[in-house]
């Protein structure tokens, strides 16, 4: 089995993001990128069930132009037997991106297509879902735990409500959540490895092009600032605060 | 053109959830940009009593209801077919931005062949909208083109719940979709207990590492029984194994928007505040004057939480 895994190219996790002054956009000039941490908890389980004995192959895709092949490699010293880089200079909707897993997913006969639950940067929280209507398959998202036997998957999801559990047919689609799994260090002599690892390049067009109308992205703000209020001395003073404000 | 808006309705098979309510007011706002009707769709079986619910939020047109065997359980795989089926001559399709309108409607979206807007937190016009980006620290508009239907869930934390004293006619739809067989559904584990879903509660106590153990958790748990509130913790608690993963409120956890929101020996990461900012007013209890929570708290105590918390029962009782 194939198993076929997503990595963004995302601002890193730890930086804090500002939006640019004239509203373009948010600042990205000189800031680290780093692979969305979701879709590398996505990539951690996809090596975890190879390693099981339960999958043969592990594939990371990421779509955009030559700078994704960072994260690519990052993917590669990981674990990940090979990578395609699905080239565009264009930023995609998710339901483009969706048509690319789908598209990649028949391609290469895949089992599963594991990907993170959402980016960090756009916080969409579509491609899977998106992914499993355009290819008719089963949809797993926002997973915990993912046990594979044979030829179907137990996955247990986290949902508002708590923990609920489906049992889908493979070939399906499995989006991450943030407590499947820590992923592992990259260890430098897997870096050497994963720069001889095979890299494939494959236009966009070739993959059925954008789809659908694409919304107009406007204009970006900051978010309205909460500003600090008042100390109270001791409990007595808090209770009291609280039921001034009618709050309890 | 006038707006024909579908929500998408979320239940567990008895209760309307709140965010369906809030739903209703972020599709109220729509209306306001050129007038219109707002419908409802209940999927799900044996489910008179949710579409009865749903037709007393005010505002609401119409409400559809799909019962059938094979929609029992929320499956995308089902519900997102349906939910693309019945949006035919909408405008616009919503679903609160709950785990379950978040795994249904970007389907239904798919199937539709248009792309969907995350987490609407402002109407701007009939088809511009505001949503946060990275985390909520930008906010963004977005424009969906005129000959599309507008697929967007709405962030919860964003909109009031809608008032009850509605009238909406509810109407049998039937069913145009078949089981999907490759997905079983097995069950669902709930966080459960008798206190407050954590989304929907009116007050929120919550706790950070400096609970220092799962059994000190107990005197938040007592407090919050006496507030009839729901209890939350920080990334910093769960990762410690204080509590469950569910209870944890920020960026990676739930985003909330309580009344209320008290926080207990919380420092105030950046994540923890991306998900409680839009709580209504925020008291913060911590040892250490410095710590950052005191920058956006409403109320702020320096104090030991293990001496506050006992004394604030014994007050409000």
């Amino acid at each position: 089995m194939k198993i076929l895994v997503g990595i963004k190219r995302a601002v890193d996790y730890n930086v804090r993001v500002r939006v640019k002054s004239d509203g373009s956009g948010v600042e990205t000039d000189g800031v680290k990128m780093s692979v969305n941490p979701f879709d590398e908890i996505a990539l951690e389980e996809a090596l975890r069930i190879k390693e099981a004995g339960k999958a043969d192959e592990v594939i990371v895709v990421s779509i955009g132009n030559n700078d994704v092949q960072q994260q690519l490699r990052t993917g590669l010293a990981m674990g990940a037997d090979r990578a395609i880089q699905v080239e565009t200079g264009d930023t995609l909707q998710p339901l483009t991106v969706a048509r690319v897993f789908k598209a990649l997913a028949e391609r290469e006969g895949a089992g599963i297509v594991l990907l993170g639950k959402q980016a960090i940067d756009d916080d969409c929280n579509q491609v899977g879902q998106m992914t499993a209507a355009l290819w008719g398959r089963p949809q797993a998202t926002f997973a915990s735990k993912v046990v594979i036997d044979g030829t179907t998957a137990t996955v247990t999801r986290e949902v508002d409500g708590g923990l609920e559990t489906l049992e889908v047919d493979l070939p399906a689609v499995i989006t991450s959540d943030l407590r499947l799994n820590e992923p592992r260090f990259v260890k430098l002599p897997d870096i050497m490895k994963a720069k001889r690892k095979p890299l494939d390049v494959v236009p966009l067009d070739e993959l059925g092009g954008h789809a659908g109308a694409a919304p107009a992205t406007g204009r970006h703000a900051a978010p309205a600032p909460r500003s600090r209020g008042v100390m109270v001395g001791d409990t007595a003073a808090l209770v009291a605060e609280l039921k001034n404000r009618g709050l309890v | 053109m006038t707006n024909k808006i579908l929500i998408l309705a979320e239940h567990d098979g008895a209760t309307l959830n709140p965010g369906t309510a809030k739903a209703v007011s972020c599709a109220a706002a729509i209306t306001e940009h050129g007038g219109g009707t707002i419908d409802i769709l209940v999927l799900g079986e044996g489910i008179d009593g949710v579409a009865a619910q749903a037709a007393a939020v005010a505002g609401v047109n119409a409400v559809l209801v799909t019962d059938a065997a094979h929609l029992a359980p929320p499956l995308a795989v089902n519900h997102g077919p349906e939910l693309a089926a019945a949006a035919e001559g909408y405008s616009h399709v919503l679903a609160p931005s709950s785990t379950y309108g978040k795994d249904v409607l970007p389907h239904a979206a798919a199937l539709l062949g248009v792309n969907a807007l995350s987490d609407i937190m402002a109407v701007e016009g009939a088809r511009a909208f505001k949503r946060p980006i990275y985390a909520g620290n930008a906010i963004v508009d977005v424009t969906v083109p005129d000959d599309v239907i507008v697929c967007g869930t709405s962030r919860s934390a964003s909109w009031p719940t809608a008032a009850e004293g509605g009238a909406g006619a509810v109407q049998a739809r039937a069913a145009t979709s078949q089981r999907a067989a490759h997905t079983r559904y097995q069950g669902l584990a709930g966080a459960g207990g008798d206190r407050p879903d954590l989304q929907t509660a009116r007050i929120v106590v919550s706790g950070g590492r400096a609970l220092g153990s799962a059994e000190n958790f107990e005197i938040l748990y007592r407090l919050a029984d006496g507030l009839g509130a729901a209890v939350g913790a920080s990334r910093a608690a769960v990762d410690a194994g204080y509590v469950p993963n569910d209870m944890q409120v920020g960026q990676t956890g739930k985003i909330i928007s309580p009344e209320l929101y008290l926080a207990f020996g919380i420092s105030g990461a950046i994540q923890h505040i991306t998900g409680i900012k839009d709580a209504g007013t925020i008291v913060a209890v911590n040892k250490d004057a410095d710590a950052p929570i005191f920058e956006i708290a409403d109320i702020g105590l320096v104090g030991d939480l293990f001496t506050v918390v006992p004394e604030i029962e014994q007050q409000l009782s």
